[in-house]
């Protein structure tokens, strides 16, 4: 049971309590109860846990794509509550890299069209952007596909091309929605162990949202949520695989 | 991301040509529609803008327009010329008389008699012949647009010539167009084509024959008052619209310049029938069944794209910048629709131009369908566009 020391004193993000209630009155459903949990800089975290349990809610609190209710929340120091619209839209496009379940590939855009849009949005030109694409479609085995149409590739290719559109711009934070409930065993394997090299870096962090337990060895940190709350963390050591599960009831062990 | 706007847009094609021929469709049938309009309203102070160099028409002060039949007495054009600033006057004959043609075939035509002297409110375009020859005896010129389509002479006789006592011509025989030296009957009373003459279509779909005044007066039945209008020169640097005061206040009678007249006459047939407003129905539905088509194939297309607006946005696409987007593909769609419309219907105006069919495209029409375009493209992206604004970028993880 080994913690990753120098990871646990450089935390990407930091939760406290944090809530989260849709709608009002009888009608409201609270999707976060007080969610804790901490992301390491430097780590694979997967939030596991059944449908409904809120991993879509907090995920998108941590893009940026959700304000919270109450609590506190810190990604990579900033808290994503004090940043008004604009600025909080601008802060996602220089920080968080998405990976999406059902892609979101432009069908009308190339290929590397698609995967340059990151860098359009950062103001860089198309030209530019779709060159830095193809380069970064090669060293995904994508080579001379960029001026393909996305629906003319294979499930596992198109999430390449996702993948590949989530680290253009190098983001610090990577966020995964299933990435890999569209693949057969062996692609979901390279799909994530691509994502796995990418957040081994100390200035980085992935979440990824999964039900697919083939891929959780993968992982540095798995959060257990049920019912709105973060129920067990258990760690992984890289070079041992050994875990590290909180004291809380319900806990898991792999 | 303008750049991929525009790919989106042109990447759905089904959606794309869809919004283009909704925008298209009614950009053909406001600018077509309105095109017939003016044209076909044109037609109705036509024979006005025929007569050139006249300053002044003067006419019965009861008279609507200028084909209502309300005849002068002949003292008004001495009392017009005695009026000070008057350089010239000259009496017009108009009015619809029976023609019969030697197959013994009647038409009612539409005889115009100039005067005899100046042939002051001649046409302008003389096709065949002089008008000069107007002053031989008997002496006809018709217009060959509709009077050539109407004025059908039997084949097998040949111009100038007249039928043999007790000939009998097949109603439903071969015709041929009425040519110099033809002769028909005006009210029982002999005329000779000396001439062909070139006019705009009227509103009146009977075939013009323009005689001498003298001559006109003997083909329209025997009335004391059979002068139509007094045409009327102004002297140099009088102003006509003083002088049509003076005329008006000395006469009794209606003085209006060439312009002031074809108004008065256009307000009548817009006030009176319900062509304008039979087709400002057919406009509207131009209008609205672009709205129908293209608002909701654009509608369908924002909604299609939606995710991709969301996965934008959630990859820090600012609403501003994806409202920018849809108003840019509205914008190039509307563009292109809209001069697919009015190239189609320029193709439509060219091939009707000198056919019986009235179109006349002012420019202001394009500027009308393009405004219309542009109405309809601003509801149909403002909608799309309040589906942007509200989208949450989160719905992006809730999968297709």
């Amino acid at each position: 049971m080994t913690v990753n020391a120098q990871a646990a004193t450089n935390l990407a993000i930091r939760l406290r309590k944090v809530e989260k209630t849709f709608g009002k009155g009888e009608s409201a459903v609270r999707a976060l109860r007080g969610v804790d949990l901490d992301v390491p800089a430097g780590e694979l975290t997967m939030l596991v846990g059944p449908s409904g349990c809120g991993k879509t809610t907090l995920i998108s609190i941590l893009a940026g794509l959700l304000s919270r209710d109450r609590g506190e929340l810190e990604v990579f120091g900033q808290d994503l509550n004090a940043l008004r619209r604009d600025r909080l839209s601008a802060w996602r496009r220089d920080n968080v890299g998405f990976i999406f379940q059902q892609f979101n590939l432009v069908p009308q855009l190339s290929v590397a069209e698609n995967v340059s849009v990151p860098l359009v949005l950062k103001g860089e030109s198309v030209g530019a952007a779709v060159k830095r694409a193809d380069e970064l479609l090669a060293t995904l085995g994508l080579e001379g596909r960029g001026r393909s149409a996305p629906l003319k590739l294979s499930g596992g290719q198109q999430q390449r091309v996702a993948i590949a559109r989530a680290l253009i711009h190098e983001p610090r934070l990577l966020v995964c929605d299933e990435p890999t409930s569209a693949l057969d065993a062996e692609l979901g394997r390279r799909v994530m162990s691509l994502i796995r090299d990418r957040s081994h870096q100390q200035d980085r962090a992935v979440i990824v949202v999964t039900h697919d337990d083939r891929i959780f060895h993968l992982a540095d940190r798995i959060a257990y949520m049920d019912d709105g709350l973060v129920r067990t963390v258990e760690t992984h050591d890289r070079s041992s695989s050994e875990t590290n599960s909180d004291a809380r009831p319900g806990g898991h062990s792999t | 991301m303008f750049r991929f706007a525009i790919k989106m847009l042109f990447g759905d094609s089904a959606k794309f040509y869809g919004i283009l021929l909704g925008l298209g469709f009614a950009s053909l049938l406001i600018a077509q529609q309105a095109s017939i309009f003016v044209g076909l309203m044109s037609r109705t102070f036509a024979f006005i803008g025929e007569v050139g160099h006249v300053d002044l028409w003067v006419f019965d002060p009861t008279q609507s327009y200028v084909d209502e039949p309300k005849p002068l007495r002949s003292t008004a054009l001495s009392r017009v010329r005695g009026v000070t600033g008057v350089a010239w006057a000259a009496p017009m004959y108009k009015g619809l008389l029976v023609a019969t043609l030697p197959d013994g075939s009647r038409k009612v035509c539409d005889v115009v008699g100039i005067d005899d002297d100046t042939l002051a409110g001649a046409p302008a375009e003389v096709v065949a012949g002089s008008i000069a020859d107007l002053r031989m005896p008997d002496a006809v010129m018709v217009e060959v647009g509709s009077s050539q389509q109407q004025l059908r002479f039997p084949a097998d006789l040949a111009p100038g010539a007249v039928p043999a006592p007790g000939q009998v011509f097949d109603p439903k025989g071969p015709t041929r167009a009425v040519e110099i030296g033809d002769i028909i009957e005006l009210n029982e009373r002999r005329a000779r084509v000396v001439g062909l003459v070139k006019c705009a279509e009227t509103f009146v779909a009977a075939p013009t024959v323009y005689t001498v005044y003298s001559r006109a007066v003997t083909y329209a039945p025997p009335s004391r008052r059979v002068m139509s209008t007094v045409l009327v020169g102004a002297n140099e640097g009088v102003a006509p619209d003083a002088l049509a005061a003076r005329i008006e206040e000395e006469t009794g009678l209606a003085a209006m310049q060439p312009w002031d007249y074809s108004m008065r006459t256009l307000g009548y047939w817009m006030r009176e029938t319900g062509i304008p407003i039979n087709f400002g129905i057919a406009i509207a539905l131009g209008f609205f069944v672009g709205i129908a088509i293209a608002g909701q194939m654009f509608y369908n297309f924002t909604l299609d794209n939606l995710r991709y607006f969301g996965a934008f946005k959630a990859m820090g696409a600012s609403s501003r910048l994806l409202l920018g987007m849809v108003a840019l593909q509205a914008l190039v769609a509307g563009v292109l629709g809209l001069g697919l419309g009015l190239g189609a219907v320029s193709a439509f105006g060219l091939n009707a131009a000198g056919g019986k069919l009235a179109f006349k495209m002012l420019w202001q029409i394009p500027l009308i369908a393009a405004g219309a375009v542009l109405v309809i493209c601003v509801l149909a992206s403002m909608i799309s566009m309040w589906k942007v604004v509200r989208l949450d970028p989160a719905d992006v993880f809730k999968g297709a």
